[in-house]
C-alpha cells in the first residue's frame, strides 16, 4: 500500500515536470514580452536592453530552473504588462475556480446519481427510456449554451438571479451563492448528465451480478439489495469518470467564467492571453496541469482506498 | 514633427477593445500639434475660472445634490496596473484621470482647455512662459495641502521617473517654478501650443510629494473620489472624497465593473447590475435597449477615427490615382450604416467634429465610374491588395463591405485576421501590409500619423510637415487654426487613407441616470457628474 502509493507520487512529480517544460518550451517566445511590454515605442536597442534585464537572453534551460524554483516556492515572477506579482493574483483566481468547479460537481452528482440509479432500476420501461433521453439531451447540450439560456430566463426575463459577477463568500455568503446558482447549474447539469449515463450503466452491471440476485433472492426489493450490496462496487467506475470529468470542468470554466464575470483562472488565462503576458499564462497554464494531474493522483489512491482488490493488486 | 511623438500614437485601442489587448498598444496621451490654446472661457489674465468638474460650462451636467447613492458601470478592458506613470494603456486614464487625479487645466465638452486645479493662468506674449495661478484650499486625499511645490514636483517627475514612451510631451518644459504656494510659473524652450493641451492628459495629473510610493495600488489625488478597493479581475470601487475641494460628487460609491464578453454587459444592464454601459461594442444590439421608459442611449463624438489605412510607401498604393481610386470606390455611408448601424460622423479627412479645426468636407465623393476610370488611367487593371485586420469589432464588420465595394471596381482584396500583437509588428513596425482598418483614437493625432514619413501610412508631405510646425508655434487661435486647416486640406487631396467614419461615443444607461458626459474627448471618464434618480 504504502510503496504503491509512493510509486504513484513519483509518477506524479514526473509528469508535473515534464508538463511544466513542456509548457514552457511551448510558450518561449525569446523577446516577444520584452517587445510587447515596449508596444509601439520600442527599437530594436530598447527591445534588446529590457529583454536582457529581463533575462530573457539566457538559455532556456536556466531560465526553466530559475522560474521552476521560484514556482516551487510560489513565486511566479512579475508580470510583465501589469508590473505585479503574479502568486498571489493566481491564488485568488485559484480559489475562485476551485468553488465554481465544486459546486458545479455536486450539482452533478445530485442529478446524476439518483437519475442514473433510477433509469436503471427502470431499465426497459417507460420510465427508464424517459432518463435515458433526458440525460441524452444533457449531454448534447454545451455547457456555453446552457449557460445563454440560463441566464436569458432566470436572470434577464424572470430577473432571480444576477445574470453575473461574484462575491467573496465570506464577504456575503447568501449573495455568493446567488452569484453561483446559475453557473453551478451551467456546468454541473451537463456534467451531471454525462455522469448519469455511466451511473446507469454501472448499476445495471452489478444488478447482473450472481450475488444481487443472491440478495434479492433473500426478499430484498432491487433497491434495498443495491444499497446494501452493490454501491460501493458500483461507484469505482464512476468515481474514474468523475475524476476525468472534473478535468473537464475546469476546462468548461474557462468559458462559463466569461460568460459570468467570474474573476476565476479561467478568465484570467483569457484575459493574459488576450494581453500577451506571457509569464502570468505560463503560471495559469502549468497550476492548471497541476491540478489535473493532481485529481488523477487522488483518484487513483482513492479507488485503492474503497477497492481491496485493487490496492492487493497494486501492492503485489 | 519631433521623431520621439512618433511613439505617442495609439491605435484604435479605447473605444476599439473589443478583445484586443490593452498591454502591448500604447494609449499615450497628447500628440503633438494642437492649437487649443487659452480659449475663451480662460482668456489670458482672466480669473474667473469654471469652477468644478461638476459645473461643466456647457451647463449640460450639473450636479445632483451629494447623496448617499451608489452606481455601477460597465467597462470593457480592466487596468493592468493603477500607475500610469509605469504602465501604458487606457483603461487606468480612463478610471483614474480627472476622478482620483486632476490636472491644472483640462478640457471642456467642446474641446476647449480650461482651468481646473489652476484658478487662471497667463501666456507671455512670445508664448514661451505661462503662469497658473492655483486655487487655494485643495488638498490631497492623504491629508496634505496642494501647492505649487507639487505642481513643480509633478511636472519635473514626469521627466525624471515616468516610462519613457508617454513623458516626450514634457520635452518642450525648460523650467517650472513655484513663484508663491499659489503660482506656478513654466517656461518652455519653444513656444508649444500642443504643451498645454497635454498637460489636460495624464502627464499633467498633479501628484503629492508625499503620496507616489505605491503609485500601483494607491494613487493619491486630489479629485473628487478615491480607490476604495480593487478587485482583480472583477471591478473597482471609487469612493468619494469627502475632502474635496470642489462641488461634491452626487454619488457616494461608484463602482466600475468589468467585462469581457460584450453580451455580459448587455445582461448586467438589462438585470440590475449595471446602471450604465459605458461603451457600447455591439450597436446591433440597442435594440433590447428601445424602450425608452427603462433606458437612454448617449449618441456623443469621440476623438476615433476609422481609418482604411492604406501603405503610401511602396507599390500600388504609393501612386496617388490609385489611392484616389480607393477612395472614390467606397460608398462610406453604406459603411457605416451596415457595420455600425448608422452611429457615428462621415468626415472627409482626419480630426473630430469636437476638434477646433474640423472641416466638413468630401473630396472623394461615391464615383465608381471615376474610380475605374483613375485605376485604368494608373494601368492597374488588375489590382490585388491585402487587408491585414486587427482582432476589433469595427474592423471586423466593415471589412466585408469595404471589400466587396472594392471589387466592384475591379480590385481584389484578401483578408486577413491577425491578433493585436501581430497586428503592431506587421502593420506598425513592420510596415508590411497593404491596406488595415485601425480606429486612431488619440485627441488631436493628425500630426502624428500624417506629419511623420517613418508612421506606419507612410505619408511623406513637407508642405503639411512644415505647416504641423508652424501651427504648433502660432501665437493665436485663429493662425493656428489656419495653418492646420489648410495642413488637412491638403491631406485630404492627398489620400493617404480612407475616412470611414468619425467613432461614436456610445452609451446606454438606465432611463433615470443622469450629468453623464456625452462627448469623450479626454481619456477620462469622468464619474463626478453621475447620479441616478
Amino acid at each position: 500500500m504504502v510503496w504503491s502509493l509512493l510509486r504513484r507520487a513519483l509518477i506524479f512529480v514526473a509528469s508535473v515536470l515534464v508538463a511544466s517544460l513542456l509548457v514552457f518550451w511551448v510558450l518561449d517566445n525569446g523577446c516577444e514580452p520584452a517587445r510587447n511590454a515596449l508596444g509601439v515605442s520600442g527599437t530594436p536597442e530598447s527591445v534588446a536592453a529590457l529583454c536582457s534585464d529581463m533575462g530573457l537572453d539566457r538559455p532556456l534551460v536556466v531560465q526553466y530552473v530559475d522560474w521552476l524554483g521560484g514556482a516551487v516556492r510560489g513565486d511566479f515572477g512579475v508580470s510583465y504588462v501589469s508590473n505585479a506579482p503574479i502568486g498571489p493574483t493566481l491564488f485568488d483566481q485559484l480559489t475562485v475556480t476551485l468553488w465554481l468547479v465544486a459546486g458545479s460537481m455536486v450539482v452533478a452528482l445530485l442529478i446524476a446519481v439518483p437519475l442514473g440509479m433510477l433509469s436503471a432500476l427502470r431499465n426497459g420501461r417507460p420510465l427508464g427510456y424517459l432518463l435515458s433521453g433526458i440525460s441524452q439531451i444533457g449531454v448534447a447540450v454545451p455547457a456555453f449554451l446552457a449557460a445563454i439560456l440560463l441566464v436569458l430566463v432566470f436572470a434577464v426575463r424572470l430577473g432571480w438571479l444576477p445574470a453575473n459577477g461574484y462575491v467573496v463568500p465570506a464577504a456575503d455568503p447568501v449573495d455568493f451563492l446567488r452569484h453561483m446558482v446559475l453557473p453551478w447549474i451551467s456546468l454541473g447539469v451537463v456534467q451531471g448528465a454525462v455522469l448519469a449515463r455511466y451511473v446507469r450503466s454501472a448499476v445495471l452491471d452489478e444488478l447482473g451480478q450472481d450475488y444481487l440476485r443472491t440478495a434479492r433472492s433473500k426478499g430484498l426489493t432491487p433497491f434495498r439489495a443495491l444499497r446494501r450490496h452493490g454501491l460501493r462496487n458500483a461507484s469505482i467506475p464512476v468515481l474514474t469518470v468523475v475524476g476525468v470529468n472534473l478535468v473537464t470542468v475546469l476546462v468548461g470554466a474557462v468559458i462559463i467564467e466569461r460568460i459570468f464575470t467570474v474573476p476565476g483562472i479561467g478568465k484570467g488565462l483569457a484575459d493574459a492571453a488576450e494581453r500577451r503576458d506571457l509569464l502570468t499564462v505560463q503560471a495559469i497554464v502549468v497550476t492548471l496541469v497541476l491540478v489535473a494531474l493532481l485529481i488523477s493522483f487522488l483518484v487513483d489512491v482513492a479507488y485503492a482506498l474503497i477497492d481491496p482488490r485493487l490496492r492487493t493488486r497494486a501492492g503485489a | 514633427m519631433r521623431g520621439k511623438r512618433f511613439a505617442a500614437l495609439t491605435v484604435g485601442l479605447l473605444v476599439a477593445t473589443l478583445a484586443a489587448c490593452s498591454a502591448g498598444s500604447t494609449t499615450t496621451p497628447g500628440t503633438s500639434g494642437q492649437t487649443a490654446g487659452p480659449s475663451t472661457t480662460a482668456a489670458p489674465g482672466s480669473s474667473t475660472g469654471t469652477g468644478p468638474t461638476g459645473s461643466d460650462p456647457t451647463g449640460s451636467a450639473s450636479p445632483a445634490p451629494a447623496g448617499d447613492g451608489a452606481l455601477a458601470i460597465g467597462f470593457v478592458l480592466e487596468p493592468t496596473s493603477l500607475d500610469f506613470t509605469q504602465t501604458d494603456g487606457a483603461p487606468i486614464t480612463q478610471a483614474l484621470l480627472l476622478n482620483v487625479y486632476e490636472t491644472l487645466v483640462k478640457t471642456d465638452q467642446n474641446g476647449d482647455i480650461v482651468p481646473l486645479l489652476a484658478e487662471s493662468y497667463d501666456v507671455s506674449d512670445d508664448g514661451l512662459t505661462y503662469t497658473f495661478q492655483l486655487r487655494d484650499g485643495v488638498t490631497f486625499s492623504n491629508g496634505t495641502p496642494f501647492t505649487a511645490e507639487d505642481a513643480v514636483f509633478s511636472i519635473e517627475r514626469v521627466k525624471t521617473d515616468w516610462k519613457p514612451s508617454v513623458k516626450a510631451g514634457m520635452d518642450v518644459v525648460a523650467s517650472a517654478t513655484a513663484t508663491s504656494p499659489t503660482e506656478l510659473t513654466v517656461v518652455l524652450s519653444q513656444p508649444s501650443r500642443s504643451w498645454l493641451f497635454d498637460m489636460t492628459t495624464r502627464i499633467g495629473a498633479m501628484f503629492s510629494r508625499t503620496g507616489v510610493d505605491d503609485l500601483a495600488n494607491t494613487p493619491i489625488g486630489t479629485g473628487p473620489y478615491t480607490l476604495q478597493a480593487w478587485n482583480k479581475g472583477d471591478s473597482i470601487v471609487m469612493e468619494r472624497n469627502t475632502a474635496y475641494w470642489g462641488t461634491p460628487p452626487p454619488t457616494k460609491t461608484v463602482t466600475l465593473k468589468y467585462f469581457a464578453d460584450p453580451n455580459a454587459m448587455n445582461n448586467a444592464l438589462l438585470t440590475g447590475g449595471i446602471q450604465v454601459v459605458s461603451t457600447v461594442q455591439t450597436p446591433e444590439a440597442l435594440g433590447q435597449f428601445a424602450d425608452t421608459s427603462k433606458y437612454q442611449v448617449i449618441d456623443g463624438s469621440s476623438t476615433g477615427e476609422v481609418l482604411l489605412s492604406m501603405n503610401n510607401r511602396t507599390g500600388p498604393l504609393s501612386d496617388l490615382r490609385v489611392r484616389q481610386a480607393i477612395s472614390y470606390a467606397l460608398d462610406r455611408e453604406t459603411i457605416l450604416d451596415a457595420a455600425w448601424s448608422g452611429y457615428g460622423t462621415l468626415i472627409g479627412t482626419h480630426e473630430a467634429p469636437t476638434d477646433p479645426w474640423f472641416t466638413d468636407v468630401d473630396t472623394y465623393p461615391y464615383d465608381p465610374q471615376k474610380a475605374r476610370d483613375l485605376l485604368a488611367e494608373a494601368g492597374q487593371s488588375d489590382l490585388t491588395l491585402r487587408l491585414t485586420l486587427p482582432p476589433v469589432g469595427y474592423a471586423a464588420a466593415a471589412a466585408p463591405i469595404v471589400i466587396s465595394q472594392l471589387a466592384e471596381v475591379g480590385i481584389t482584396v484578401q483578408d486577413s485576421d491577425v491578433d493585436f500583437a501581430t497586428w503592431i509588428s506587421n502593420v506598425f513596425t513592420n510596415h508590411d501590409f497593404d491596406l488595415t482598418i485601425i480606429n486612431h483614437v488619440e485627441p488631436r493625432d493628425a500630426p502624428t500619423l500624417f506629419g511623420n514619413p517613418d508612421y506606419y501610412i507612410g505619408y511623406d508631405n513637407a508642405t503639411v510637415r512644415d505647416l504641423f510646425t508652424k501651427a504648433d508655434g502660432e501665437l493665436t487661435d485663429e493662425a493656428a487654426n489656419t495653418d492646420y486647416q489648410q495642413a488637412l486640406d491638403q491631406i485630404a487631396a492627398d489620400a493617404p487613407v480612407v475616412w470611414l467614419w468619425s467613432f461614436p461615443n456610445l452609451i446606454v444607461a438606465d432611463a433615470d441616470v443622469q450629468g453623464i458626459v456625452q462627448n469623450q474627448i479626454s481619456a477620462a471618464f469622468e464619474l463626478a457628474t453621475i447620479s441616478q434618480g
